[in-house]
């Protein structure tokens, strides 16, 4: 965090103001994966004080942080939309369970596709787990509902999601922290079998509890400080949350308008007053019609958007056309410059190679996935985190041989130990018969997301060293046996002799290109040198 | 709200300083005393791609987005030519465009330094101490920069006939 407090006043952004939140609300843990647009939430917490830690992906971290509450201390656990669904495992039975001490669950959802693969609206996932959830307007918010969400999940024993957007997590604005207020029991166990262990004779009842609670909840939700009206004229009133809410505001500054900290589960009474007391009522919100829906459906007549303003983001003169009914085509701006590969990156060779050699190429999400885009156009498929591997499996198995024989799976190394490694096992377990070629591009580090560490890389979320897993050791113990490391830049022509032969062996072979990212290469001698030192003391 | 509100856009290409910029102005406007919000978006456009940010600050931004309406930017602050046209339509009728050729380059200490030399050139035309500006920019580099982008702060200025 690089402001310094002016009169007791920051100047932070939503990530900041979380991580300072679950700072000063006493957490014991947060634990994550970086991912587009909450990676500085946990940067943020480990570089203020607290105890933050990468996990190889968002469902073992939600997993850690489960633990940590079930100790009956606070966990926070940080992830990008498309994360929850990597943990959404983990979510739907903590609703069940509950939790002892704090749980927050902090997902950040990006309309708009800023750096995503899909814009997926994660406020329906706490309508089907069943878990309340936050959504801030701005970064005291995401400070003062960080803190509230700690409390409520100690105060009810559910799990709390707390919902950021891009606009959210990566806008700047003045925030006023409150004195720190940690939980004041220690972290304990107590053995709890028929709450905590989830076989269906303790479920059943569990689901039950959880209903009864969110019943109870709700009445919470209708008269809490968050569920805040602000009263303009009778004319129009507009039912918002999140960063909705100030585009709204200044779109229509004589509006009244109601304001929805929490947004799931409603308070339907209060939205029925509201609605009743204006002569229009519109909702605004971004993404999917997940307010308007749930409002209708309770009987009370709002407008919504129309649809072609559930795709990109809001914004005040989005909002303005909402406002006025206007569904006439939207100007598009002037085309930017895309973004690229950085020149000299390591990558470049490699989908120089994939491209002169025709092959149909398996990709998956990271820096490398700019691949696609010219000069190179050297990747076919993107569709999920580690989903390069699987994909390009099923693509061997039923393509005729000829095409078959060209497939190739692209996987970074942060995106390998989040989830490729179950995919290597799928292709020792399931070969396909023209055998297949899985690429590890390793540049040493987390990319695209800003250069975070992994667990391949031998450092930890504050770069301090811990075991490095050893892919080559991995891939052999799972039964690969044609393994084969290539420094891309160094071993001019190496790697594409190598695909060549991979590619018309029919066997089952991995090519790791080893070479730190250009970006990181400085970072990562330091850190290096820096373990040497404190070794040699 | 307008004539209370400054809105400010900064534009320019991945690695260029363009968030930097926006950071400095935000900081600066925040240390003179002001409400402040800034708007960016971080990740896939990171990568030598388009970049803006957008800054507003006024006595009070509560019911104000973090991001300026298009069309309604007072200041656009763009560090690379090929950027001016894709970013114009940021700026309000009337708005003033502070180009890379508003200083000259040769003469910056550090090529680098030259959105903080731009920030010179809008500091002659907004209401913020020069005290707050140095801080922030003093908050937001690295010390061993200080001196080279107080002097692109200060050649900016001069530019501006400040």
């Amino acid at each position: 965090m690089s402001n310094q407090a002016v009169a007791g006043r920051q100047l932070l952004s939503g990530n900041e103001a979380v991580a300072a939140g679950a700072l000063d609300a006493g957490v014991a843990l947060g634990a994550g994966y970086p991912g587009t647009p909450s990676t500085e939430i946990l940067e943020t917490l480990s570089e203020i004080g607290g105890r933050a830690q990468w996990a190889p992906n968002e469902k073992v971290a939600l997993e850690v942080a489960i633990g940590v509450a079930y100790g009956n201390a606070r966990a926070l656990a940080t992830m990008k939309h498309v994360g929850l669904n990597v943990a959404a495992d983990p979510l739907f039975t903590i609703a069940y369970t509950g939790v002892t001490g704090g749980l927050v669950i902090a997902v950040a959802d990006d309309p708009g596709m800023a750096s995503s693969q899909n814009e997926q609206d994660d406020r329906r996932y706490a309508v089907a787990a069943g878990v309340p959830m936050f959504e801030p307007c701005d970064s005291q918010e995401a400070y003062d509902m960080t803190r509230a969400a700690f409390d409520l999940s100690e105060q009810w024993g559910m799990p709390v999601l707390l919902r950021v957007t891009t606009r959210i997590c990566h806008s700047k604005t003045v925030v006023t922290r409150r004195p720190a207020a940690p939980p004041a029991a220690a972290p304990s166990y107590e053995r709890d079998i028929q709450t905590r262990v989830m076989v269906p004779a303790y479920a059943r009842p569990a689901h039950k509890r959880l209903r009864k609670k969110l019943a109870e909840l709700t009445r919470w939700v209708e008269q809490c400080p968050w569920t805040r009206e602000h009263r303009g004229g009778d004319e129009l009133g507009i039912i918002t949350s999140g960063i909705s809410t100030v585009h709204a505001r200044e779109a229509a500054p004589e509006a009244s308008v109601l304001k929805l900290g929490v947004s799931y589960p409603l308070p339907m009474g209060r939205i029925r007053a509201f609605a009743e007391s204006v002569q229009r009522c519109v909702v605004i919100e971004e993404g999917d019609p997940y307010l308007t829906d749930a409002i209708r459906a309770a009987g009370i007549p709002v407008e919504g958007k129309p649809e072609m303003y559930r795709f990109g983001e809001l914004d005040v003169s989005r909002v303005r056309r909402i406002l006025a009914g206007d569904t006439s085509e939207e100007p598009t701006p002037p085309r930017g410059k895309p973004p690229e590969l950085c020149k000299g990156c390591p990558h470049r060779v490699a989908f120089e190679a994939l491209r002169d050699q025709g092959c149909i190429v398996t990709g998956d999400i990271g820096c490398y996935t700019l691949g696609v885009l010219p000069p190179f156009e050297a990747m076919d498929t993107c569709v999920c985190m580690g989903a390069s591997i699987g994909v390009g499996l099923g693509l061997r198995h039923v393509l005729p041989e000829e095409q078959a024989r060209k497939v190739v799976s692209v996987i970074g190394d942060s995106t390998f130990v989040h989830s490729g490694i179950t995919g290597l096992v799928e292709m020792v377990y399931n070969p396909p018969p023209t055998g297949h070629v899985v690429v590890i591009l390793d540049n040493g580090t987390t990319a695209m997301t800003g250069l975070q560490e992994h667990p391949g890389t031998g450092r930890k979320l504050d770069h301090q060293p811990t075991h490095r897993l050893d892919f080559e050791g991995l891939a052999r113990s799972i039964g690969i046996e044609h393994v084969r490391t290539i420094d891309p830049v160094a071993e001019g022509g190496a790697f594409e002799t190598e695909l060549k032969a991979a590619l018309a062996s029919g066997e089952l072979r991995l090519i790791i290109t080893r070479r730190p990212c250009l970006l990181a290469a400085g970072k990562i001698r330091q850190y290096e040198a820096a373990a040497k030192a404190t070794c040699n003391e | 709200m307008s004539d209370q509100l400054t809105n400010v856009v900064v534009a320019g290409l991945g690695g260029q300083g363009v968030l930097k910029a926006s950071d400095i102005l935000a900081e600066a406007a925040f240390r003179a005393g002001l409400d402040v919000k800034k708007a960016e978006v971080h990740g896939m456009s990171q990568r030598g791609g388009s970049v803006t940010s957008d800054v507003r600050f006024g006595p009070d931004l509560s019911a104000a987005s973090p991001m300026a309406p298009d069309g309604e930017a007072d200041y656009l602050l763009v560090l690379a030519e090929s950027q001016v046209d894709v970013a114009r339509g940021r700026l309000r009728e009337g708005g003033v465009l502070i180009g890379p050729d508003a200083v000259d380059v040769a003469a910056l200490p550090n090529a680098r330094s030259l959105n903080v030399a731009l920030l010179g050139v809008l500091s002659g035309r907004i209401e913020i101490d020069e005290a707050s500006w140095q801080a922030a920019i003093r908050a937001h580099l690295p010390e061993k920069l200080h001196e080279a982008n107080a002097e692109a702060f200060r050649l900016g200025r001069a530019a501006a006939g400040a």
